[in-house]
């Protein structure tokens, strides 16, 4: 049978997967036809970095115990298979929030932890691994480790944002953050082009916990960059809507426009970008919102990545220095294009360092867009954008790649062969195997 | 054999008993229990694996948790242990059954003594707890308890027809319990999974039909909450069953299922 373990439904070979039942469990001994273990959560990365061919998926699906729970600190302890929907579930109505969150609450804590994921907040909180104090690590050699910054501390660094690659992380604790609503008080601000963006990132960044731009990736010449700035924050008093006001769902209607499933497909997905950018003919509006429809617009559609049918889709992300001209570039090329999905998440990552080796994000600019998978024209394109974000020295974020080349990555990523001797030796993933050139 | 117990009993908390609480359905309704603040007793044969259920169903909010290792095989110890729970918590009010196994159909179909183990398993012991209990609920003139059967009791196939018959005792004996305890004020629910993706299924490929434990949960407490008498869970097994249980025997009889 056809499986579909990734986002982006690229890959589609026959993938044995196993589960652990407890974090007392042991690793099951690999079949003679597997090579090695690789970690799956909920297989929201976009390409091969989840998958490992030939190999065996070690899901925590069945690890979704909650551990422990200090109302005090707000410290929360659970397993590795633990989703954030769940955290948000447990800690809303308990006045606190997750740290930092993706842009979909269906990943795992190991899955956040693996790909050391970031927020709109990353400006003011840094990535996931910032929040993470410790977790344990099993090894293929049976080792069961605690890793913190205290213990192990080169594999607590490594197995942030390692990918999956240091051995299977059975649970962990995340610090949550205090919130007085479940609301989000959100401005947004239409601008004209990229120079509006940097001017009004700059300014947010000390009077909003989160920012983000929804980008009209098509807007060329002096409209270039134009878009949707939202800066938010947590509401501190109660929004009188006659809703409760901890309810973890969100109001009915929340999101902009609603697609009955069958209308999805590229074009109406175009039509709902374009709607979303234009449903807001004033420079500037305030509205509050609930967390779900302002963190997770996306979770509301299910299963969207079906949209793009049989061949897959890529998503590029990528972040650079902030320098404006490098930004201008690939946002042009971009724009002359064509193949890409019409909107684009623009950021400004601040400088805040996370404890991990292999870190995706860095000080300056990132953006991310989607693109049909048509082939070679596809990929010529990415690996035109991957030359420009090699000269800038930026990188691109392995949980949605699924074609950077060998040499890409190692530019990208210097320290990588730093990183590699935390590998636990019975660990391996397709992506690792193709970005380091090695076959299994 | 009570681990833990409690120096007073709570005679008017809310509580839900479960026996094989390390089962994967079981542990998904114990942890919606949790949410609602039952106090939960839990019952199972693995020391380790029930206290880390147990800090996961106070963590999510449960007023009380004990646990209680036992083999429930061992039915001269079932009295014992069910005076201990009721000693802890004053009186039945919600009981779930789950504890049960798999066997291979192919390896014990030869065996009279794995096929006679099968049914301890998965009908004997259950009937054991159940019949006790029931006859407190019918004392008490209150409580609810839920069995797990399975769709596979409902036509006997080659694939697998001890486990089958195993829980069509089950469901027979608990459609006799209802109809008995319905005067008492007792209500006894019959729960049919289907396929279910769960540690007692890990060797079994996945296809569409299959449901996680946590879709089960929730039309278990439903069945709680609303007192339905017979579940399939998902709900469209009922209509699977139903067509299944209607081919005629001189068809069905050369079907490989
Ligand atoms: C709609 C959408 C929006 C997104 N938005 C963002 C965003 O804003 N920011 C961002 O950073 N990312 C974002 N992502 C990407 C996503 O957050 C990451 O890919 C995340 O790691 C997926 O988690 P998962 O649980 O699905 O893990 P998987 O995708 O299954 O696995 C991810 C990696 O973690 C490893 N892993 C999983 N479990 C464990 C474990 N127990 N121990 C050790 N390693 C483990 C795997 O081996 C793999 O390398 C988005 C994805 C989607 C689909
Ligand atoms: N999964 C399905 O597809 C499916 C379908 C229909 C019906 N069911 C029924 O659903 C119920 C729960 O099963 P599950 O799917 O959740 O599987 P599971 O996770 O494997 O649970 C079965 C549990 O029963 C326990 N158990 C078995 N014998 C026991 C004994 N003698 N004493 C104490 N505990 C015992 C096991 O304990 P240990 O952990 O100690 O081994 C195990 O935790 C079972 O009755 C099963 O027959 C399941």
């Amino acid at each position: 049978m056809a499986q579909n373990l990734a986002w982006g439904r690229l890959f589609q070979w026959h993938q044995p997967v196993t589960s652990l039942s407890w974090r007392t469990s042991t690793l099951p001994a690999l079949a003679e036809d597997q090579h090695s273990y690789l970690p799956y959560g909920l297989g929201r990365s976009y390409g091969d970095s989840c998958l490992n061919k030939d190999g065996v998926l070690v899901s925590s699906k069945q690890l979704t115990r909650f551990i422990h729970f200090d109302s005090k600190t707000g410290l929360l302890e659970v397993e590795a298979g633990v989703t954030l929907k769940q955290i948000l579930e447990f800690a809303v109505p308990r006045g606190w929030f997750l740290p930092v969150t993706p842009g979909t609450k269906n990943v795992t804590y190991g899955g956040a932890v693996a790909n050391d994921v970031h927020g709109k907040n990353h400006h003011s909180a840094g990535t996931f691994g910032c929040h993470t104090p410790w977790f344990y690590l099993l090894r293929s050699d049976g080792q069961y480790l605690k890793c913190s910054t205290l213990d192990n501390v080169d594999l607590y660094k490594a197995t942030i944002g390692g990918l999956g690659l240091t051995g299977f992380i059975t649970a962990g604790a995340i610090q949550l953050k205090k919130i007085r609503t479940p609301w989000m008080d959100v401005d947004s601000f239409r601008y004209k082009n990229f120079d509006e963006f940097c001017e009004l990132s700059k300014r947010a960044a000390d009077e909003y916990e989160y920012t983000v731009a929804w980008v009209d990736a098509l807007a060329k010449g002096d409209k270039l960059g134009q878009g949707l700035f939202l800066a938010a924050n947590h509401r501190d008093l109660p929004h009188s809507s006659g809703q409760d006001p901890y309810a973890n769902q969100a109001p009915k209607l929340s999101i902009p426009v609603e697609f009955p499933n069958i209308a999805l497909n590229p074009l109406s997905i175009k039509a709902f970008n374009f709607l979303y950018l234009n449903q807001q003919r004033t420079p500037y509006k305030q509205s509050v919102q609930h967390y779900n429809p302002y963190f997770y617009p996306l979770d509301g559609i299910g299963t969207w990545n079906k949209i793009y049918g049989r061949r897959g889709f890529y998503q590029y992300q990528c972040a650079v220095p902030s320098e404006p001209e490098i930004m201008r570039e690939i946002m042009t090329k971009i724009a002359h294009s064509d193949g890409g999905s019409f909107l684009t998440v623009l950021k400004e990552f601040g400088d805040i360092q996370s404890p991990g080796m292999l870190s995706f994000p860095m000080e300056g600019f990132t953006f991310a867009l989607d693109f049909p998978n048509k082939g070679g024209e596809t990929l010529k394109l990415l690996n035109e954008l991957d030359a420009l974000v090699r000269d800038a020295k930026g990188r691109v974020y392995p949980a949605k790649d699924a074609r950077m080349s060998a040499e890409s990555f190692a530019t990208f990523y210097p320290n990588w062969e730093h990183f590699s001797q935390f590998i636990d030796p019975a660990f391996s993933s397709s992506f690792w195997r193709r970005v380091t050139g090695t076959s299994a | 054999m009570t681990t833990e117990t409690t120096t007073s009993a709570k005679l008017h908390q809310k509580s839900c008993v479960v026996f094989g609480a390390t089962s994967a359905i079981a542990q998904a309704v114990a942890s919606e229990h949790a949410k609602h603040g039952y106090a939960l007793a839990l019952v199972g044969r693995n020391q380790e694996k029930l206290e880390q259920i147990k800090s996961h169903l106070v963590t999510l909010g449960a007023s009380q948790v004990s646990i209680h290792v036992q083999d429930l095989n061992a039915f001269d110890k079932h009295e014992e242990l069910l005076q201990g729970i009721l000693a802890e918590i004053g009186q039945y009010d919600r009981v779930l059954i789950a504890q049960g196994t798999l066997p291979e159909q192919r390896d014990i179909e030869k065996n009279y003594a794995l096929t006679e183990q099968c049914i301890k398993d998965n009908a004997l012991n259950t009937i054991s707890l159940a019949t006790s209990i029931a006859n407190a609920m019918e004392a008490q003139k209150a409580g609810k308890i839920a069995i797990i059967s399975s769709v596979a009791g409902d036509r006997g196939r080659q694939s697998n027809y001890i486990y089958g018959a195993c829980k069509a005792m089950v469901t027979t004996f608990a459609a006799g319990l209802r109809n008995r305890l319905q005067a008492s004020n007792v209500h006894v629910i019959t729960i049919k999974p289907g396929f279910v993706d769960t540690p007692m299924t890990a060797h079994i490929p996945k296809g569409a039909l299959w449901a996680q434990p946590e879709d089960v949960a929730k039309d278990i407490m439903s069945a709680f909450e609303k007192d339905k008498n017979i579940v399939y869970t998902p709900w469209f097994w009922r209509y699977i069953m139903l067509i299944i249980q209607h081919v005629p025997e001189f068809i069905f009889k050369k079907l490989k299922l």
